[in-house]
């Protein structure tokens, strides 16, 4: 069957680390590798957002990395979309990003939360191609 | 912005004079527009998903609610969803994979997230205050004094 590099992959990592969640595996292995975080959460918010049950299309993520010392908001997500950006090419929809130095994270742990989806999914015909990415 | 406005096709753009207080709704752009031209047409810019008046994304939603919050009510919000050239061009212009993507004086400023942290680290009132324009929020807070 036909089978493109990036599933191949995804599907590796996968097997060693989630079997049934292989992007959201991806993410965690790639942003560790980019980062080096001395904290990182990946949340696959997909049920969150108009898309079925089981997607890996909408994350947020939390990452603590000395490397963000002294690199402005924007460059902070920048570092963060280029360790992800196959993912974000194909299956990733949304990325929500928090981007903290370590100190930073000790003095004011908050955490953000993403905004009530407004089932912009539903009428978006790009969505379908990318939920299959994410299964495939 | 009434659904009126939303259905035409051609687009009716507010002249200076005019400046109403509502955001300033530009439907599809059309194909000789590119994201450089459209980012320096207008003090604050907006790619996103729906419009001002009825956005189609929670994150979309939050750029369109944080600047409401600060009294900012004219801008340019350009809809993606209606028009996948400038969605992939905006994309490409500023190498950032995500929407909505806010723009001041022509220099990209991020999206949601930023715009959110910006808000609430104090930066949007100093960042809007760069571009002549007053924070409600100031006001807000002379008056609670």
């Amino acid at each position: 069957a036909a089978s493109s590099p990036l599933r191949v992959r995804l599907a590796h990592i996968g097997l060693q680390m989630e079997p049934d969640r292989p992007v959201e595996a991806a993410v965690r292995t790639k942003l560790t590798q980019a980062l080096q975080p001395v904290h990182l959460e990946v949340l696959n918010e997909s049920h969150m957002h108009a898309v079925p049950k089981g997607s890996e299309s909408h994350f947020r993520v939390r990452v603590v990395s000395q490397q963000f010392e002294g690199v402005s908001l924007l460059q902070r997500h920048r570092l963060v979309n280029e360790a992800l950006k196959d993912e974000l090419s194909t299956c990733i929809h949304a990325l929500a990003i928090e981007a903290k130095t370590p100190q930073q994270w000790d003095s004011n742990p908050t955490v953000g939360k993403s905004p009530p989806c407004l089932g912009g999914s539903k009428h978006d015909n790009t969505m379908a191609d990318k939920l299959k990415a994410g299964r495939d | 912005m009434n659904a009126l406005v939303l259905s035409t096709s051609r687009c009716v753009r507010a002249g200076s004079l005019l400046r109403p207080r509502t955001a300033r709704l530009l439907c599809s752009p059309g194909a000789q527009r590119s994201p450089a031209d459209l980012v320096k047409k207008d003090r604050v810019v907006v790619f996103m998903k729906g419009t001002p008046a009825q956005p189609m994304c929670g994150f979309s939603n939050a750029v369109v609610q944080i600047l409401r919050m600060h009294g900012v009510d004219e801008y340019a919000a350009y809809n993606v969803l209606e028009d996948q050239d400038i969605r992939q061009g905006v994309k490409d212009f500023t190498n950032w994979p995500t929407i909505p993507q806010v723009f001041f004086n022509g220099e990209f400023v991020g999206g949601c997230d930023i715009l959110l942290q910006m808000h609430q680290n104090g930066d949007l009132v100093e960042e809007l205050q760069k571009l002549g324009i007053r924070s409600a929020l100031l006001d807000a807070e002379k008056e609670s004094k």
